[in-house]
């Protein structure tokens, strides 16, 4: 069991955090950004991919750097930090992850290579109005006509699903949930974008005898495998958020400092600090949690579990300090001119993408009598 | 990065679960499940065990018994025993005194008390606390005047837990009551419990056990030579023992034992015709508490690698926060399963109420300690917010 990072890793780490500095290091910058479409800047998308890291997890014959989920929580967190836009989740660890897992040779080579270019754009088309955080689709259904498919139904919301260049797409073949590509520019293809409370875009997405390609050359049901990138994904969230939450603490904290009232700096008043001490602890054992988690998924161990503890810890500690941020900054935490509210905003997001922490928790309640203890140790 | 444990550490795991699980007396290992009140007896039978095998004191120097183990070894060391229910080695003689003198002591005083400190020859306990000195430790106001070779202690501790068995007492007074800052009067002594002039008053506590005890001096005579390290510079050596104090307070292994007794004890009540173990609120109370413990687990694992050169990893101070926060929950868990049985707490042998149902609410009412003791946890805020938020 060994918790540090090599100095490979640290010196990725500062590399990300050095580029998004110059990005976003501002937080008006980021106000900018997220004030027009795609929501995100093309610019640093590029510089992204020129530095590699949106191919990062992938193989390098698919045209990927052949790192690992250690790697990816570490641009993730710090994307998290300074609440980059760019959806680094959403298209390499998620969208990617599905490709990368199930494409074929042929699949893999021509979205994971200009993905990593950032030359093209996935997203993961899967959520539908009705569901909540399931891994199998609901009423959107590929048919079969002569060896071409078609999608019919509706999308929405689908992170990023207006602007991507290549949707991945759950529909029901048969009530089993299998995955098909199709491109932004496809036939029968309606996306309407709009801006979510975060910053991000989301799209609702209408398929209406679109074509579409099987991912991958089975006829299997594919939702294991879905559930399995959504874990990843889980994952990679928990670090976005952990990058999150040191921003909105440290932020409360140096506010509690330079703000007087009463003739004293706030942090005078054992209220609050104590209350900025509880926002610590829940850090720190979200922080455990979470990089255990990446761990497990390192390890090929079970992903899915590691993935819902995670989760629950964040979401747990995501309100917390997301909520206590604002409350210690006062008024100013609910305008949308400071930059605390708007990592309030996000965690909120990251919670509510992909299943919320009680949703974990009924997942775990349901296996609690299986094993006698949870071991950290293994 | 890596989540297995080497094939060493897992070997030792192995060891170490053998070994409390095989060599300590069983009764000692029910009585500690069954939280029954353990005889003094009991403590020194399963510490001589230990110390007999090279485990009571691992953390000591390599000459007075230590092993020289990683803080990892340490970890699973302390885990394993507490999941086995095996009575940890007295504090007071290994994780506070016996370290103060193997760093501050002369070197008389360390072979006159270290090994009969580890083997618990010498049963010690903690002359800290005072009426009017809690978490204001520093305002204590027993006294130490000297005269000729002897000091001669007059004053009142207080909370001095298990000090009816207690041999030795290692005590904390004011030798400089001009000091300008009171920190710097204070010095440690030792002295034995049956010197003329110290009694001992009992306490009862809400549980009707007798843990902690009123302690009485009354110009009590104490060789000068039994002052450790230097006179007046005790509050140094205080400091350092309560950061020992903190370092395996978590007791997670502990409150593991009571989440498996938790839903054992589930499994055999029924509500509405099935068992409580499947009642969706009471899982899920379980399974969040179980994942706040793994949180506690990994954080532990991630302090104890990063506590370099012997000083405790700043976050060491949420170990002590969380860890008494789950170790009272599990008690309450405890409490809430028994239900209606959890009254009957002093039922006679004639009664069918269960052991553990009857004892579940004094743990409950008893581990309110817990997160008072070892610095209380508003302490432990205050020591996150300024040491480490810098508020």
């Amino acid at each position: 069991m060994e918790f540090s990072y090599d100095d490979e890793q640290n010196g990725l780490r500062e590399a990300v955090s050095a580029l998004l500095a110059r990005a976003y290091g501002d937080s008006e910058q980021r106000r900018r950004v997220v004030g027009t479409d795609p929501g995100f800047d093309e610019k640093t998308w590029g510089q992204l991919a020129e530095m590699g890291l949106l191919g990062l997890p992938f193989a390098e014959a698919d045209g990927g750097m052949g790192a690992g989920p250690v790697e990816v929580s570490i641009v993730a967190e710090e994307i998290g930090r300074v609440l980059a836009p760019e959806p680094f989740v959403e298209a390499v660890v998620l969208a990617g992850g599905l490709v990368a897992d199930l494409g074929t040779d042929a699949q893999r080579a021509e979205v994971l290579g200009a993905l990593a270019e950032g030359r093209l754009l996935p997203a993961f088309a899967h959520t539908e109005i009705g569901s909540r955080w399931q891994a199998s689709a609901q009423s959107v259904t590929a048919t079969e006509d002569g060896g071409a498919w078609r999608l019919t139904g509706v999308k929405e919301p689908v992170p990023h699903g207006a602007r991507a260049d290549l949707l991945v797409v759950s529909a029901l073949v048969d009530g089993a949930t299998r995955l098909f590509l199709v491109p932004g520019d496809a036939e029968g293809l309606t996306r309407t974008g709009y801006r979510n409370h975060d910053g991000t875009r989301s799209a609702k997405v209408a398929f209406a005898g679109t074509p579409a390609q099987p991912l991958g050359a089975g006829t299997a049901d594919q939702t294991a495998a879905i559930e399995k990138a959504q874990a990843r994904a889980r994952v990679a969230y928990g670090h976005e958020a952990l990058g999150a939450m040191e921003t909105a603490l440290t932020t409360t904290a140096e506010y509690l400092k330079a703000r007087k009232q009463f003739g004293v700096p706030l942090n005078k008043f054992q209220s609050l600090t104590f209350r900025a001490a509880d926002m610590y602890v829940s850090l720190e054992l979200a922080r455990s949690t979470v990089m255990w988690a990446t761990l497990v998924v390192d390890a090929d161990g079970d992903v899915v579990a590691a993935a819902d503890r995670a989760r629950l810890q964040a979401s747990r500690a995501s309100r917390h300090i997301g909520k206590e941020a604002i409350q210690l900054h006062g008024g100013i935490g609910v305008t949308a001119e400071y930059k605390v509210g708007h990592y309030t905003s996000r965690l909120t997001a990251i919670d509510h993408l992909l299943g919320d922490g009680d949703w974990a928790l009924a997942r775990l309640a349901g296996s609690v009598g299986e094993q006698q203890t949870v071991d950290a140790l293994q | 990065m890596r989540l297995h444990l080497s094939p060493e550490d897992r070997a030792f795991r192995d060891e170490m679960r053998t070994f409390f699980t095989t060599s300590v007396p069983q009764s000692i290992r029910d009585a500690v499940a069954a939280h029954r009140e353990l005889t003094k007896e009991q403590f020194i039978e399963a510490q001589r065990a230990l110390n007999a095998a090279g485990l009571a004191v691992p953390h000591w120097p390599v000459e007075w018994g230590g092993r020289d183990w990683t803080p990892l070894q340490r970890h699973i060391w302390r885990e394993e025993m507490q999941l086995a229910g095996v009575p940890e080695p007295l504090a007071f003689n290994t994780s506070m005194i016996g370290p103060v003198i193997a760093t501050f002591g002369s070197q008389e005083q360390k072979e006159r008390f270290l090994p009969a400190t580890a083997n618990l020859d010498i049963w010690w306990c903690q002359g800290f606390s005072e009426p009017d000195a809690g978490s204001d430790l520093a305002s204590l106001r027993t006294t130490a005047a000297r005269d000729g070779d002897d000091w001669v202690v007059n004053g009142q501790k207080t909370w001095t837990t298990l000090g009816q068995h207690a041999d030795w007492i290692f005590c904390l007074v004011r030798t400089d009551p001009t000091a300008e800052k009171r920190q710097r009067g204070i010095s440690l002594l030792l002295f034995p419990m049956d010197t003329p002039g110290v009694t001992l008053r009992p306490i009862e506590l809400l549980d009707g056990g007798f843990e902690v005890n009123e302690v009485f001096f009354e110009d009590v005579r104490v060789p000068a030579e039994n002052l450790v390290g230097e006179e007046n510079h005790g509050w140094d050596y205080a400091k350092f023992l309560l950061g020992n104090e903190r370092v395996g307070i978590a007791r997670i292994g502990s409150t593991k034992r009571m989440l498996i007794e938790a839903k054992e004890h589930a499994r055999g009540i029924t509500v509405n015709g099935a068992p409580l173990s499947e009642d969706p609120y009471m899982t899920a109370r379980i399974a969040e508490l179980e994942n706040e413990l793994l949180a506690l687990e990994l954080t532990a694992l991630r302090v104890v690698a990063n506590s370099a050169g012997g000083r405790p990893h700043p976050a060491s101070s949420v170990l002590k926060l969380r860890g008494s926060e789950l170790q009272q929950a599990a008690t309450e868990l405890l409490v809430d399963i028994a239900g209606p049985l959890s009254v009957a707490s002093f039922a006679d042998e004639e009664s069918d109420v269960p052991e553990w149902a009857q004892v579940a609410t004094p743990s409950y009412l008893n581990y309110r300690k817990v997160s008072i003791y070892g610095g209380s946890n508003e302490v432990q805020r205050t020591i996150i917010a300024g040491s480490i938020l810098g508020l």
